[in-house]
């Protein structure tokens, strides 16, 4: 990496069903203002914005960005609209990132959002491509099978989802911005839950949220001067493949283990089990923690449940996933793979608050879409790489 | 900042297809990078640009991941923004290092559903969309405030058009183009006030790809690579009635970062849909009248919304590779009323 | 001084957008097969993997994939889901269950949905057909193909169809 990057300020919104009390602009700036905030800076700081999100058919806005210009402070400077479905938020941080590495610019405002409940997230995502008949509603209905196929050749005993969601659920009511925190959750209610798609239970799977992210990215002599330690970029990488070819492992893809190791690469991590210290997960259902511990790399093919039935990955065991409470407590679809480079820089930054790994130097964000077939990551460090 | 060329450019264009955007993308993809004389393997980073809405279908650009090689899995982004844009963040890509080449393209049909109703989406969503204003409306509005404004004429504007169709005969990827006489064009009828049809741009479906490599490299793989020497973009606010519509603040900005006026300029492809855009933008960039704009004909002869401003930097390059001048500005824009503007300026070796 | 409105939180504006779709030549092909009552993949070239449905290009080389061959309307279960989430579009009875077939002939899973056969017993391997709609109502839509239901005949081993799973 030719400069180095920082993090240097972070800002969320509440993320709700439906944020009413906002206009989209209102949304974004939000999250916008409390980064700068963070970072003691105000827009004029600013010398670029990258923004991304999911589908416009989510908001019934086309390039709503265009329309939310001077929302961002961003008269008359370059804005870019990022869009890769589902890694969208990780995807746009990495471009971002790539402005300061490069040497182009000296602070950057990026963001990543979704006002889903303006228009109707599940109809948009029932993709009906023309000429063909939709089979099933919603993301899940296309996710089930795949977990269906990582039981059958893990031997995964049919709970592990019911743990993972516990253990996000439980994260959640640590995370004052989480959308869904349930008081009173616990095994049981979680495994009652009306089954979805099964093997997905309602309570395994991500909500429809409003919400956006945003951080405040800067190169390295203006990040050293920021008021909370800059969380340091060690490296970001992305892949993409196809949707479906013979011979496709949609359940453990090539995209997400290359990235993952390029992403190791660069950052110097040899061993990511042991030299990570926590991860921010993109985990829309449940099983999907099982399934990426193996993709990533953190526990070998077939036993990433393992990881899960250990209690490897709770907010207290050794190796931390989704400490927030992830995308099953809160999705704005467009926002939540930013939130996850958010959180993993608010872990090295000591900013998570009731939520955070103590002594946490090293965590990674991740975030995939499409199906299973976008992936963008980031590993952020206490310290200078 | 490390020199990147363009070295291979293939566009598609057509009033209407038949082919899907799949179809009509795979060809020109694999023209460009057989042209670029590099294995595709070779590619380091691909980036493409595209819009849902236009397409119809949320996720549109998923698909074209099947025709352009992404297995095995690639570097690869994506833009909801004219495919210029992509190129641009395909820049920055190689600016950090990570990467010495890349592959951007871009796609659209423009005849697949009501353009007006779908660019009316691009409003004011409390305010504006529910007016369902056309484009070519909100250009009247922007056209008359400029014609009051500059004292120009609405037959500076058909000789706008008479010439960029003049010269769209030379250009096989033109879908309007023909011998026009400036009055006779003043004839017609208007379409939006003071807009004719002449003022509007001649939508089409198609794609656009280029390759674009680093440093010496470039040299080897083709004739006469065309450097990108300077390279910037900006944007406005969008609220028409919050800005001077008769000028492009952020084209101004956007050419003075680019280093437009640093040397002379031999001439300038301008993606400007509406006649009296291109003279607001020859004013933002400077450009005297001198400077020969849109020898291709422009976008306002072939409009394939998320390609065209691609195909604008892909035509001047083109005509530099071929020997036709040695420095040449090429601009994309997109929102209503040029609200973001970008500008390329591209030399040959 | 007169009381302000109460402020508007939210209005609502109806989107009617229609959109004219070209289906493409691989498309055309599979279409046109349905009401003919048939199941259409397409390849590269003879030898090479049949893409059921067709895609225009195989992804793996993004060379155009456009010589149809016709593969059967029996094939075996590679995964499944029983969904409970209604959907205004799909016509089914909830709980139903949704499939990926591996058709015979074909080199890629067909996404459809199970019929008449109980909960218990959808499983892994299973084998299963196409129930079409009656000859005079097949259209060029993949709506001819109403579900796949169980036939009798022995469950594939999953070693056999692992690597489409």
């Amino acid at each position: 990496m030719a400069n180095l990057c920082g993090v240097v300020g972070i800002g969320q919104t509440k993320y709700d069903a439906k944020r009413i009390d906002v206009s989209m602009p209102g949304l974004v700036r939000e999250a916008a203002l409390r980064a700068l905030e963070d970072a003691d800076l105000d827009f004029s700081d600013i010398d670029a914005v990258v923004i991304g999100k999911a589908p416009d058919t989510f908001e019934g806005v086309m390039l709503p960005e265009n329309y939310l210009a001077d929302a961002l402070g961003a008269t008359g400077k370059p804005l870019l609209r990022v869009h890769t479905a589902g890694s969208v938020g990780g995807s746009t941080a990495n471009v971002a990132i790539s402005l300061i590495t490069a040497g182009i610019h000296d602070r950057v405002l990026t963001l990543s959002w979704e006002k889903q409940s303006e228009s109707n997230a599940m109809w948009g995502l029932t993709v009906s491509p023309p000429f063909s008949v939709a089979v099933v509603a919603g993301a899940g209905g296309f996710f089930a099978p795949l977990i269906r196929s990582y039981i059958r050749r893990s031997g995964a005993p049919e709970d592990t989802g019911i743990r993972t969601a516990l253990k996000d659920r439980q994260n959640a009511l640590k995370n004052p911005y989480a959308h869904l925190r349930i008081e009173d959750v616990d095994f049981d209610k979680i495994a009652s839950s009306p089954m979805l798609w099964d093997p997905i239970r309602y309570l395994e799977s991500c909500p429809s949220s409003d919400g956006a992210c945003a951080m405040v990215l800067a190169r390295e002599e203006l990040a050293e001067k920021a008021p909370t330690p800059a969380a340091w970029v060690h490296g970001m990488s992305m892949r993409s493949e196809p949707t479906q070819f013979p011979g496709r492992d949609s359940v453990n893809p090539v995209a997400g283990q290359l990235a993952a190791r390029d992403l190791y690469r660069q950052a110097g991590i040899t061993n990511p089990r042991q030299e990570i210290d926590c991860a921010e997960i993109y985990v829309p259902f449940s099983w999907f923690e099982a399934m990426w511990m193996e993709n990533l790399g953190f526990a070998p093919e077939n036993e990433g449940w393992k990881m899960v039935y250990e209690g490897a990955t709770a907010l207290d065991g050794d190796f931390p996933v989704n400490m927030s409470g992830g995308v099953l407590s809160s999705n704005a679809i467009g926002a939540s793979g930013m939130i996850r480079y958010a959180e993993a820089a608010m872990q090295v930054r000591g900013q998570a608050g009731e939520h955070q790994v103590e002594g946490a130097r090293k965590a990674m964000g991740h975030a995939y879409g499409g199906g299973s077939q976008y992936f963008s990551m980031c590993l952020l460090g206490k310290d200078k790489p | 900042m490390r020199d990147v060329a363009i070295v291979s450019f293939a566009q598609s264009n057509a009033a209407r297809e038949d082919r899907n955007e799949v179809e009509i993308l795979l060809p020109v993809v694999k023209a460009a990078v057989a042209d670029s004389k590099l294995e595709r393997s070779e590619i380091g980073f691909t980036c493409s640009g595209s819009s849902d809405f236009l397409q119809g279908q949320p996720f549109a650009f998923v698909m074209a991941l099947d025709g352009v090689g992404a297995w095995p899995p690639i570097k690869e982004s994506h833009v909801e923004m004219d495919g210029a844009w992509a190129l641009y963040e395909a820049w920055v890509k190689i600016q950090t290092g990570e990467v010495d080449s890349a592959l951007v393209y871009a796609f659209g049909k423009t005849s697949s559903g009501d353009l007006a109703e779908v660019q009316a989406l691009q409003l004011d969503p409390y305010c504006a969309t529910q007016l369902w204003p056309d484009a070519d409306s909100i250009a009247g509005i922007q056209a008359r405030l400029y014609l009051e404004r500059s004292g120009r004429s609405e037959r500076d504007l058909a000789e706008v058009a008479a010439r960029s169709l003049r010269d769209a005969q030379s250009n096989p990827h033109a879908v309007a183009k023909g011998d026009f006489d400036a009055a006779k064009l003043l004839a017609e009828p208007y379409r939006s006030t003071p807009l004719r049809d002449h003022d509007c741009p001649a939508n089409s479906d198609g794609a656009t790809a280029m390759v674009v490599v680093a440093g010496e490299r470039a040299k080897a793989l083709c004739d006469r690579p065309v450097w990108i020497r300077g390279f910037d973009h900006r944007i406005d606010p969008p609220a028409l009635g919050a800005r001077d519509l008769t000028r492009a603040p952020s084209a101004e900005i956007a050419a003075g970062r680019a280093g437009v006026g640093d040397a002379a300029v031999d001439f300038a492809e301008l993606s400007a849909p509406y006649t009296h855009q291109e003279l607001i933008l020859r004013e933002a960039l400077g450009l005297g009248d001198e400077v020969r704009v849109n020898p291709s004909g422009g976008t306002l002869c072939a409009h394939t919304m998320m390609s065209c401003g691609l195909n604008r930097i892909g035509d001047a390059a083109r005509r530099l590779a071929e020997g036709d001048g040695d420095r040449a500005v090429a601009h994309a824009s997109q929102g209503h009323c040029l609200q973001q503007n970008l500008v390329c300026v591209l030399e040959g070796e | 001084m007169s009381e302000l409105p109460t402020p508007l939180k939210s209005i609502v504006t109806p989107v009617r957008l229609e959109y004219d779709h070209s289906a493409g030549a691989a498309a055309t092909g599979f279409l046109r097969g349905l009401k003919q009552k048939k199941i259409l993949g397409a390849r590269t070239g003879p030898g090479e993997p049949v893409l059921v449905p067709p895609r225009g290009a195989d992804p793996r080389t993004s060379e155009l994939a456009a010589e149809l061959v016709e593969v059967s309307d029996k094939g075996t279960v590679v995964t499944y889901s029983v969904v409970r989430v209604p959907s205004e579009n799909i016509p089914f009875e909830l709980p139903y269950v949704c499939v990926t077939v591996l058709l015979d002939g074909a080199n890629l899973g067909f996404f459809h949905v199970l019929q008449n056969c109980p909960l218990d017993e959808v499983r892994i391997g299973m084998r299963v057909q196409a129930h079409w709609l009656p000859d005079d109502e097949l259209q060029e839509n993949l709506a001819s193909i109403q579900y796949f239901e169980p036939i009798d005949e022995p469950d594939v081993p999953f070693d056999r169809i692992k690597e489409y799973a």
